[in-house]
């Protein structure tokens, strides 16, 4: 276990100059940023928006964004810079001669891309609230004040990261295998493309099993139903079972293929 | 013996990397791993580390059988494995720092360790922007971080000017002379491992061809006579016509094997009634160099 927590801290050590960290804090906070400015500036055309309404918009533009394209590729993006630290620096090998055990160092760096994907949506999440609210401060005539969408906001977000796992876990192993970037940025914008296209234009009734199409799926459940206050989604639809399911075999199988892997 | 390997065969596919290698690595020595390249020195260190999985016989390190003792033998061994394994985007001291971290180590050592390998200067840089020289030298700096009792690096020297290269060869001679350290070290240059080893193992094509100390690898040299003349071919085609047999000749010497004083004496006052300038001659030790070649091309 302390193994584990040196690896997970020196993972936060070796990439906190790196993009792929501070594409995590940075991604959602100009994302949001941008989106309120410019709503500030387009206040006159959305003072006649309900409260409800207003929210749907300002939460749901990232939510579209992130569920569909977006997500996914930054999911590309971040399970190929924790990994591109060791094969750049050629460091596998140093990382496995230290005197802590294989599994430790593997979930170490595996979690750590987790909880950078985590620190995304959770930032999207707060940032929207926060945004928001100040929005409807500064500019009284939004009527953000009348409504609160915390709640449902949360389990939007949580959702789509629980169904993001999937994604996650193919990524980084494939990341941690191949030292090319192009081999598991293909295979994953491919995957997204196919993704977007089984869930839209295609409405394949067994998307739910397609990890690439899992987000979007997730998101687009709630977009259908509409966020009601009064109304409790579904958390644990098909696609974020099978997303998680998907994320445990792939996580083990990544680590019997690299105990029995030979650092090159 | 600190290492000590039975048997170990390694293949890459159907090729066969190791071939039945028996290494013995007594404890405080300095092993001069000696090969050409490519001759199976670093599949035989990833080994020795467990990078490559073990395919055929048994590793043992501090008595201890490598795969079932794994960590607590890691613990206990710096290395140092091909060009050196540095986070280019961090500097030097963050390299060791995050090392020392994970080892358990003091972080102060980070700065032991810069003054040791002669880069305090160049800590607070970003490795990226390091010469191979000065990463060879943060490389072995990070091999010894955690004071470990067995040190095995792989071609240590690669990409250091003559200066480095004395003090690199100096540093290990102290560890193990004052410290007792272990040292397992590879090298293509013969010359290298001559100054500083106390044991050597020569290996060729994944064959261990010599094992033993530097004194051994020296006494089954043959001494020879060199003889500077004049004219080394016509001097050599004498000598050959009287029944002598010549081992090497060169513009300026011929080397032929040594028997006895007597007749290095003999030699002398042959070649000069038959009319040659001798310039000098007399007994020398055949060169390692000459020796290794002989070995390795003889396997």
């Amino acid at each position: 276990m302390k193994g584990f927590l040196l690896s997970l801290q020196s993972e936060f050590y070796k990439s906190r100059k790196t993009l792929g960290f501070w594409g995590a804090i940075l991604l959602p906070t100009l994302i949001m940023f941008f989106m309120s400015v410019g709503f500030y500036f387009n206040a006159h055309k959305l003072v006649n928006h309900k409260p409800e309404m207003l929210w749907g918009q300002f939460a749901g533009i990232p939510l579209a964004i992130m569920g569909s394209l977006l997500l996914p590729m930054f999911i590309i993006f971040v399970a190929y810079s924790v990994n591109v630290i060791e094969h750049k620096s050629d460091t596998w090998k140093t990382l496995f001669t230290l005197p802590i055990p294989k599994w430790s160092i593997y979930t170490a760096k595996y979690l750590f891309a987790v909880i950078l994907i985590l620190i995304t949506l959770t930032l999207f999440f707060v940032l929207t609230i926060g945004f928001g609210t100040l929005l409807g401060n500064i500019q009284p005539k939004l009527k953000f004040s009348g409504f609160h969408i915390e709640t449902q906001l949360f389990q939007v977000y949580a959702k789509l990261f629980f169904a993001s796992q999937g994604i996650i876990a193919l990524q980084f192993l494939m990341s941690l295998l191949w030292k090319d970037f192009l081999k598991p940025m293909g295979i994953g914008f491919v995957g997204t493309i196919a993704g977007v296209i089984l869930t839209g234009p295609a409405r394949w009734e067994y998307a739910y099993l397609f990890p690439y199409a899992q987000p979007l799926l997730s998101v687009m459940g709630v977009g259908n139903k509409k966020i009601r206050p009064t109304e409790t989604p579904v958390f644990f639809t098909n696609e974020v079972l099978i997303s998680m399911a998907i994320a445990a075999v792939v996580f083990i199988a990544g680590y019997f293929i690299l105990q029995r892997r030979s650092i090159k | 013996m600190v290492i000590k390997t039975e048997n170990l065969n390694f293949y890459f596919g159907n090729q066969p990397v190791i071939k039945s290698l028996a290494l013995q690595v007594p404890e405080g020595s300095i092993f001069g791993f000696l090969g050409p390249n490519g001759a199976g020195k670093t599949t035989t260190i990833k080994l020795l580390l467990n990078l490559l999985k073990l395919q055929e016989g048994s590793i043992s390190i501090f008595g201890h059988e490598l795969l079932s003792n794994r960590l607590e033998i890691l613990r206990q061994i710096g290395s140092l494995i091909e060009q050196p394994a540095i986070y280019t985007h961090l500097t030097g001291k963050e390299n060791l720092i995050n090392r020392a971290r994970l080892l358990e180590v003091p972080v102060d050592r980070a700065d032991d360790m810069l003054k040791l390998v002669g880069l305090n200067d160049a800590g607070l840089k970003k490795a990226g922007n390091y010469s191979l020289g000065m990463k060879q030298r943060l490389g072995i700096g990070l091999a010894l971080l955690a004071n470990p009792k067995l040190l095995i690096l792989d071609e240590p020297t690669n990409g250091l000017d003559p200066n480095g290269i004395i003090e690199v060869r100096e540093l290990l001679i102290k560890l193990a002379k004052e410290e007792g350290k272990t040292v397992f070290v590879s090298s293509h240059m013969l010359a290298e491992v001559e100054r500083m080893a106390t044991h050597v193992g020569i290996i060729n094509r994944g064959e261990l061809v010599f094992q033993g100390s530097i004194q051994d690898l020296e006494s089954i040299s043959q001494p020879m006579v060199q003889v500077e003349t004049d004219n080394t071919a016509d001097a050599a085609n004498y000598l050959k016509r009287n029944g002598y047999e010549i081992g090497h000749v060169t513009d300026s010497f011929i080397t032929l094997p040594f028997t006895s004083k007597d007749n290095t004496a003999t030699i002398n006052a042959a070649l000069h009634n038959n009319g040659h300038r001798i310039y000098s001659i007399g007994k020398v030790q055949k060169d390692l160099e000459q020796l290794f070649l002989n070995i390795t091309q003889k396997s």
